[in-house]
Order: structure tokens, then sequence, then C-alpha cells
């Protein structure tokens, strides 16, 4: 059985009955939602996905990433969200690398782009990324736009329908991270810019990919 | 320190082996400064503190042409704690000064219309509080201090609109004895006077300022945790109960 | 403290005519502030407030980092046009006080340890003063940071209460605010009976601050749900998506 609504900061969800929360909180068996977002419940899990809010790192998310700094052993990447994310050599670069005499710009340099996934996340936050990933990589030109986490789902949309549909129709390469990080290269990438813009701001509306497949015809 | 604190505190006790109704010893001087027109130096339980009351002829508020003026000030002197930077006060200093000026304005424990001097003319009371050492509970001692200064506060002489320093004519008019009682809650217990080791575990506290006459003249609540309707109100019994003891010291 | 000129009840009204217990028309909206992470504005009568959230953001200066709990500051500023006398823009005492005790009634609420050695920034702006600002700011500030996505444990919603003329009342104008025997500045979360913020000035036996207390409370029930009503409007198109 699932069940969807909308809740809020406090909102009164249900008796817990053993199962793992998400965005919840606990008053002895009483489960309540922490934030604003949509509720969804499981014979196993009560979640409330957020509406609103800024990108929390989570592990296994495949996010987009800008080296910020080179550090000896590693680099620091901003990753739209409060933290810095930390990626080491050795999640990196395959050979062995003599730090001592190798400048790490010579494989990542600041403000390049990243794929990647997140591979460690503590309770202080301290975040780590990994290129060791079939689909990570450094992204080559292009530009990056960011939308509202939160509705990269919608970019996505059901099976990735919604991004194949944009990518047939511009011609251009598009990778989205699950940090609201979107990277565009080739194609008509005005005209995916335009789409994607359009589905972040018209999410909610009804029929939005008949809307989309018909601005990209267009 | 910190788990040290909490461990008596779940287990009903205090470090220092007080009842969580009970002061830590209180030694009050007054007249310590012989500048100042009123002042007094507080010691509760090693938070040092000294009240030094500065009298000046000034311009009434518009609002209140006939009345006095009392202006409370607070500075935390970097001498009181490795905390304190010097510099201008902080949040913490500006919150202490504005508690202790409307536990003496609301409680109306000065007579300000009696310090009325001449047509756009009244006194200025300044009450300037200086923090020397930080142990706990600097809310309480800092009212302590700045009550005992103005009870011996005298008013100078004024010749030709001038004030002669070190002539009196009469004393300040003030006419109750407000005191605040700070109060903490930890778990479901209500403790007053919490030492430094204890605020920095509490972080819920109420402060209540009682009048002579058992009338509450300022609340406020501290800290980033909540407070329920039953713990205010065993606060206020509290308070009222302790404020007797405290006033008796001045 | 000070006289006023005219009796502020007369025949059982207000000077705005309202009831001891009626409290003004309150007005509330979200999103306004586009760059803002949340944003929303609240009146109560002539009293209007504007509140941004900025974050969770990294914080720096990095010595200002917790490692186990986020930050959250407060600022509460007045427009200088918001008060019969200019204002002068700079922060006075009595808003940095306020912008303190705010900061930890609204602490009070928020999961700080969901987001470490970050901060949110709460800035709330006075556009129009007529009393009780300092609690519309809050019931603001409480509806941004939810529609920022901050974690709480619940909306804080607020009101003031106090006594004028021997009577007790609700939601105090700017004269009421001004003359008043006693006045109360009281935020709490509504559904868990728990009081974030406590302010209160004046002369008042116990008895007397536990009905007005209790007064609050009712008002501030009545806030929150139309707070809750607020968001659940702005974001039922949001459901839709689903």
């Amino acid at each position: 059985m699932t069940q969807r609504e909308i809740v809020l900061p406090g909102s009164y969800i249900g008796e817990r009955k053993g199962r793992k929360i998400v965005n919840c909180y606990v008053e002895g068996e009483k489960v309540y939602s922490k934030v604003l977002g949509v509720l969804k419940i499981s014979d196993e899990e009560i979640c409330v996905v957020p509406l609103a809010g800024k990108y929390f790192p989570k592990v296994g998310d495949r996010i987009i990433g800008r080296i910020e700094e080179i550090e000896v052993s590693g680099w620091w990447v901003d990753i739209n969200s409060p933290y810095m994310a930390f990626l080491p050599l050795s999640e990196a670069v395959d050979e062995f690398v003599d730090v001592r005499r190798v400048d790490l710009s010579r494989f990542y340099d600041i403000d390049d782009i990243i794929f990647c996934k997140i591979t460690k996340v503590t309770k202080n936050k301290i975040i780590q990324v990994s290129m060791k990933d079939v689909l990570a990589r450094k992204l080559f030109g292009g530009i990056t736009i960011k939308i509202t986490p939160y509705k990269v789902a919608r970019v996505i949309g059901k099976g990735g329908s919604m991004i194949e549909l944009i990518k047939e129709k511009t011609g251009s390469e598009i990778y989205v991270g699950q940090n609201g990080v979107i990277w565009i290269k080739g194609g008509k990438k005005e005209k995916a810019i335009e789409a994607i813009l359009t589905i972040e701001r018209e999410a909610h509306t009804i029929g939005l990919t008949e809307k989309i497949a018909k601005m990209l015809s267009g | 320190m910190e788990e040290f604190v909490k461990e008596y505190l779940n287990q009903g006790k205090r470090i220092d082996g007080r009842g969580f109704r009970d002061y830590r010893p209180i030694e009050i001087k007054h007249s310590v400064v012989s500048k100042a027109e009123g002042s007094a130096f507080v010691n509760l339980g090693g938070t040092k503190v000294y009240a030094g009351v500065k009298l000046d002829i000034g311009e009434p508020f518009p609002d209140s042409p006939n009345e006095g003026i009392l202006i409370v000030n607070a500075e935390f002197t970097p001498l009181s704690s490795p905390e304190i930077e010097p510099g201008p006060p902080g949040e913490d200093a500006i919150e202490l000064a504005r508690i202790v000026d409307r536990i003496i304005r609301e409680s109306q424990a000065i007579e300000l219309e009696k310090l009325f001097i001449e047509e756009g003319k009244v006194w200025v009371v300044y009450v300037d509080l200086a923090v020397f050492d930080m142990r706990g509970n600097l809310m309480d001692a800092s009212t302590l201090a700045s009550i005992k200064a103005l009870l011996h506060t005298r008013i100078p002489k004024v010749e030709n609109g001038k004030i002669i320093r070190g002539e009196f004519v009469s004393k300040l008019p003030v006419i109750y004895k407000p005191v605040s009682v700070t109060i903490g809650k930890y778990n479901n217990n209500l403790l007053v006077d919490l030492s430094k080791e204890e605020e920095e575990v509490i972080d819920t506290k109420l402060v209540i300022g009682v009048r002579d006459d058992d009338k509450i003249c300022a609340m406020q609540k501290q800290g980033i945790g909540a407070l329920s309707f039953k713990d205010i109100e065993g606060a206020l019994d509290l308070a009222i109960e302790k404020s007797k003891e405290l006033r008796r010291l001045l | 403290m000070k006289k006023p000129e005219i009796p502020l009840i007369i025949n059982g009204r207000r000077i705005d005519g309202r009831l001891p217990d009626e409290v003004r028309e309150i007005k509330m909206s979200i999103g306004e502030i586009l760059n803002a992470d949340g944003s929303a504005r609240v009146s109560f009568g002539n009293t209007e407030a504007i509140v941004a959230v900025y974050g969770p953001r990294a914080l720096f200066p990095k010595f200002l980092q917790e490692t186990d709990v986020g930050l959250v500051r407060v600022i509460y500023s007045m427009s200088p046009f918001s008060v019969d006398e200019r204002k002068n823009p700079a922060p006075d005492r009595r808003s940095i006080e306020i912008s303190k005790v705010t900061k930890e009634a609204l602490s009070a609420a928020i999961f700080i340890e969901d987001f470490p050695k970050a901060v949110v920034d709460v800035y709330e702006n006075i556009i129009q003063a007529d009393g009780s600002t300092r609690v519309a700011a809050i019931n603001a500030a409480s509806l941004a940071l939810a529609s920022a996505g901050i974690p709480m444990k619940d909306l804080v919603a607020a009101c003031s209460v106090g006594k004028v003329d021997d009577t007790l009342i609700v939601d105090l104008n700017g004269k009421e605010d001004n003359y008043s025997e006693s006045d109360m500045a009281v935020a709490m979360m509504p559904s868990k009976g728990l009081i974030t913020f406590l302010q209160m000035d004046g002369r008042l036996t116990k008895e007397e601050v536990l009905e007005l207390l209790k007064k609050a409370e009712e008002v501030c029930k009545r806030i929150y749900e139309l707070q809750k009503k607020t968001l659940l409007e702005r974001y039922k198109m949001e459901k839709e998506e689903e």
C-alpha cells in the first residue's frame, strides 16, 4: 500500500512499527515529519521526499562537481551542497603517482567539471567522491546549469523518458547530477536548456512531457 | 567535564554538592568606588561584577518631559573569561544590560518623576556593569549589584546648572528592590544559580524579575531549548520563593 | 509605563475597535524573494515582516564551524521608514537582543544536528511597525524555514499578549505596546506545547502571567493553523506532479 500526501515539519504520520524512517523523527513510537515534502509509506519504510532544500550528499548518488582546489593528495570538489567533497588521488587515478613530484593539475585542474559518484558520507559531513565508476568521467567543454535538486527526478522522467526525449530532439550530450547540476554540450543546447528550465518551473503541470515534446519539435 | 556534570544532574545532584534550589555563597559590598555616585560589588559563587552609578544632567525624552532617564550598560571585560575578546559589547552583554534595564524600569524601582531638575533638564542615571569573572549566573549577580548600587546612590549638588562632584544633596529615590532569579531546566528539573559548568550543559534558562510585592516585572527565555507551561509555572513559584532570600541580602 | 493620553479600552473595545481577545487581520504568503532558499511575508494589521532564509550553506571563517551541529544566525532589522520617526538603519541594541533571542527560539525547533559545520541565515525585516513586530517576524521566519526545506520538529507560531487598562489583551498594536502595563511575546511549537520564545515586562502577578500564557497559546494555535494552510496551498501544486 502506498499513500501520498504533503506533510510539514511536525506533521504526525503514524506509528513506526519497526519501519525505516527517512526525513522523519520519532517520539517514542510516534513518527513525525521533519520537513516539507511528500509522504511515501510502505511496509518497510516511512519516507518524506522533500519538496525544497539544498542537496545533501548520499552515498551512491551520481553528481556533477567542479574542481575547487588542488591538495597534495587529491582535490576539493564543489558539489552544489553546503559541503565540499574530497576526491582522493587513489579514487581518481589508476596509475602510481609520486605526489612529491607530480602536479595533480595534470589530471584534474581547477574548474574542471567531473561526473562522479559519492562513496562516503560521515556523520560530520566529510564527503568523498570517486571516479572509479563506470559512468564517471571528466566533462570537457559544455556548460553547466543548476536546478532545484528535488526536481531532478522530473527532468530525468520515468525510466529516463524525459531526458532521453530532450537528448533525442536536440542532439545534445547531457549529464544530470542528482545534486541538481546539469551539463550540456553540443546539438541544439539552447533548446535543451529551455526545456530543462521549463520542466523545473512547471514541474507540477499535467501533460508536461507532451508540452516539452512539442516545444522541442517546433 | 560535561559528561561528569550531566551524570550528577541525572542523579539529582550537583557537582558542588548544592541542592537544585540552592544559591552559592553571595558576597555583596556597596560604595566600593568613591568616584561613582553609587556602586556595589557582588561575588556570587565566584562570578564577580561591579555596578557603578553615575549621574549626569541631560535632556528628558520628549514623551516624558518630567522624568529622569535610566541607561544600563554592561561590559564583559576580557579579564573575565578566555572567551571574551576586547571590543564593543556582544549580543550577550547587550541582552544582559537590557534585562537589567527592564527589571529596574518595569518594577518602577526608581521614582523617575522625582529626577526632574528644571524645564528641559533631568537626571540621567547611568548604571554600568563591569564583569570581572564569569563563573555562572552573571544575570542574577548583575541585578543584585545594580540594585545594591542604586540603593546607595546619592544625588550630587547642582550649582548654576553644574554638578558639584563629591557633594550630595539627597539619596536617589529607590522604592523597590527587584531581583532576578534565573532558572535552568535540565530534563524535568528546575535549578537556580547555574555554575559555569552547569551553564555549559543546560540549554534552557528562564530569567524572572520579581518585585518586593511578588509582582513579576520581567521574564526572558534564554538558550536553544524549550519550556512547557508546567516548567514556567514551576519556575514562577521558585523565583518568587528565591527572590525573598536574595532581597534580604540587599 | 508611560501614561497614555487616552484610555486604551473604552466600553470593552480597544482603540482600533477590537475586543480584548481579537487578533488583527493576519496575512501570510510564501516564496516572494526569488534569490532566497525560502522566504515569507506575514502581516498583523499594519505590522508587516518579510523574512528570507539562506542555507544551509558553508560557514566561514572556519573557526565558527561546529563539528556536530549547524549554526543558526538571525538578523532582525527595521526599515528606516517603518516607524513614525525615521529609524537609523544601523543595528541598535534592541534589534541585537531580539535577534539573539529569536535565534534561540528558532534553533529550539530546528534539527541543527542535521547540518553540522554549516549555517542557516535568517534575515528578518520589518517593513512597517505597528506593534508585535518580533512575533510577526518569527511567524514569517518559521514559514520561510519550512519552505527552504530546513528540518524542524514543528513550525513555530508566535504572538503577543499583554495588559492594558487592567484588561488582558492579545496581539498588541503599536499604541498598546507603548502604553501597556505589561506585554509579553511568546513563540511556541504548538503541537508539542513547548515554548521557545518568551519575553515579558511590566508588572503582573503570577496568576496573570499564567493566564496570559494560556491566551497566547490559543492565539498561537490559530496562527499555526494559518501557517499550515499557507504552506499546503503553496505546495499543493507540487504534489500533482507525482
